[in-house]
């Protein structure tokens, strides 16, 4: 099979096209690995971030990247992104990625499908838009200003415009992180449902470790720069963190993170006080 | 205030008391609009009345301030002979010059300074260093350069209006979010879709207080420049009317500067409520 190879300046970063399935649909199988990262390095002045890290992410692959802060998450993504040029080492992603940060990043100045369409040169950018709105269940406000947005609804708009692109390669930076507990629980349903759809590879680098075993294939442990640990998830989807499995796996990432747990016993509901009913007074009632 | 009363009791008056103070201040607001604008015009037209009879019975006159009255009428006068729009027009149309070159320098240069480290090197520590010098402390060496024609005129309008659009525009693309330039670059922007899509919008609403400066600034050097040897122009008018003593026209035209900057400060405001209408301080829905 043709595999086109491209050097982006730079970026130290070989970025490779694959004849890709989208445009061939009788074209063989994707690349098994479409990411790649061979004895990657990357150092600041005389600190190294990353160091002779290797990594593989399958085609439709999703990884979740777990770490301490100060382990090199957010370098290796950004590394994989193209945003950063590597110290060593060698890297391979596709050409076709697309990323969603902590923030959304939208630009306040357009709005929301204006965002999605962000850099495209496609026809009838509108409708596409309007797709891919609809997806994540916001075609009812492509006028909106992100400014009106809400959290989670910005959320969605930048997933929106990383989906428009069709990537082969995702990467999620902490993407639930701002966002409230409910909130997060939709986003994670709604990131599998468009992950199965879609079927890009995915990096989700997160410090929660629930959140990791809850959507992922597999488990990467980061720390000081290497990969320390790598655990398959092997337990079907919807997962559930009461089910015992999942409390193992919890317990051993939160033991190789360096926090110290009891046996994995489900931690209780805390006792919420009875409302005191207090009767209406006038000397506590002041202006 | 607190009302403490006896918890139980029948204790109604006090209690009737602030609740009527809690009805009657909502309904009061309402209707002090039209009072406030009534207020805060009184002492102005007081003023004016004050002036008018201080003209009337002489106690004000006329080569040291004509009267209200007539001042309006003179108004009238010089807008029926068309003396008041051809100059206007003549000082407009070099206002409106010296800004368009100003306009264009001070965004080249804001883009230059704005976009690379090399170009801030360059442009930056002497525009730094030309905005600190007084432009009305320039006007005998661009006359010893340029003569006293309209080239001159127009080119200290441009000089002093430039600065504020460069230092805002500059400071602007300085100022945007590194993070929105970095999503811009992930989702594949060119250089040139950079600068359109992200970096200029993003400047947009400090330059826009630039070019209300720049407004400001404009018609302050208008009246400035149009000291020098002017034929035509408000500044022209104004000269005469002092060899004349005609202090009913000189304060006319002082009108007109400063209706002139209103006007162009509202057309900015209109600018910017249209373009920056994506500002959560403008959205209104």
């Amino acid at each position: 099979m043709q595999t086109i190879q491209l050097d982006l300046p730079g970026t130290g970063i070989t970025a490779r096209n694959d004849g890709a399935s989208s445009f061939r649909p009788d074209a063989p199988v994707p690349p098994r690995t479409p990411v790649q990262a061979r004895l990657l390095s990357k150092q600041f002045g005389p600190n190294v971030i990353l160091d002779q890290l290797n990594l593989d992410i399958r085609a439709g692959e999703f990884v979740a990247l777990l770490g301490r802060s100060g382990s090199g998450k957010t370098t290796l993504l950004r590394a994989l992104a193209g945003l950063d040029r590597i110290t060593s080492g060698s890297l391979e992603v596709p050409r076709a990625r697309a990323a969603v940060f902590q923030e959304p990043r939208l630009m306040p100045w357009k709005r929301a499908w204006r965002n999605v369409t962000l850099g495209l040169k496609i026809d009838q950018p509108r409708e596409r838009a309007r797709k891919a709105l609809a997806e994540v269940g916001l075609d009812h406000r492509e006028n909106a200003w992100p400014a009106t947005l809400s959290g989670g609804e910005a959320q969605r708009v930048a997933l929106a415009r990383a989906l428009v692109r069709e990537p082969q390669l995702l990467l999620l930076d902490e993407p639930f992180a701002a966002l409230d507990a409910l909130t997060r629980i939709r986003m994670h349903q709604l990131i599998l449902a468009l992950w199965r759809q879609h079927r890009p590879s995915v990096l989700l680098v997160t410090h929660d470790v629930d959140e990791a075993v809850l959507l992922a294939d597999r488990v990467l442990v980061l720390e000081k720069g290497r990969i320390v640990s790598d655990i398959a998830i092997t337990q079907p989807r919807p997962r559930s963190a009461e089910r015992p499995e999942f409390q193992r796996v919890r317990a051993q990432l939160l033991q190789l993170l360096g926090v110290e747990t009891d046996a994995p016993a489900p931690v209780p509901e805390p006792e919420i006080p009875a409302p005191v009913h207090t009767p209406f007074n006038f000397s506590n009632f002041s202006i | 205030m607190s009302v403490s009363t006896p918890a139980y009791g029948g204790a109604t008056a006090p209690v009737s008391s602030s609740v009527s103070a809690l009805d009657t201040a909502p309904a009061k607001t309402k209707p002090s609009v039209l009072l406030s604008v009534l207020r805060r015009a009184a002492s102005p037209l007081v003023l004016m009345a004050l002036w008018e009879v201080a003209s009337r019975t002489g106690l004000l006159p006329e080569r040291v301030l004509a009267a209200p009255s007539q001042i309006f009428v003179t108004l009238g006068e010089l807008i029926a002979s068309g003396e008041m729009g051809g100059n206007v027009w003549v000082s407009l149309h070099r206002v409106l010059t010296g800004l368009s070159v100003s306009l264009t320098l001070g965004t080249a240069l804001a883009l230059i300074a704005g976009l690379s480290r090399q170009g801030e090197v360059a442009v930056d520590s002497t525009m730094q260093m030309a905005r600190t010098l007084p432009f009305l402390g320039l006007v005998p060496l661009f006359i010893l350069w340029f003569g006293i024609g309209e080239f001159t005129k127009i080119a200290l309008i441009a000089f002093a209006t430039t600065f504020p659009m460069y230092l805002t525009l500059y400071s602007g693309i300085r100022g945007i979010d590194s993070k929105l330039v970095e999503a811009a670059r992930l989702f594949g922007l060119s250089y040139p879709q950079l600068i359109v899509h992200v970096i200029l919008p993003g400047a947009l609403p400090s330059f826009l207080v630039g070019l209300r400066y720049s407004l400001g600034v404009s018609w302050l050097s208008l009246v400035a420049v149009e000291q020098i040897n002017a034929t035509a122009g408000l500044g022209y008018l104004i000269n005469n009317a002092r060899d004349f003593m005609r202090t009913d026209v000189i304060v006319v035209c002082l009108l007109v500067y400063s209706l002139l900057g209103l006007a162009t400060d509202l057309l900015v405001r209109a600018i910017e409520h249209y373009a920056l209408a994506w500002r959560p301080t403008f959205i209104k829905d």
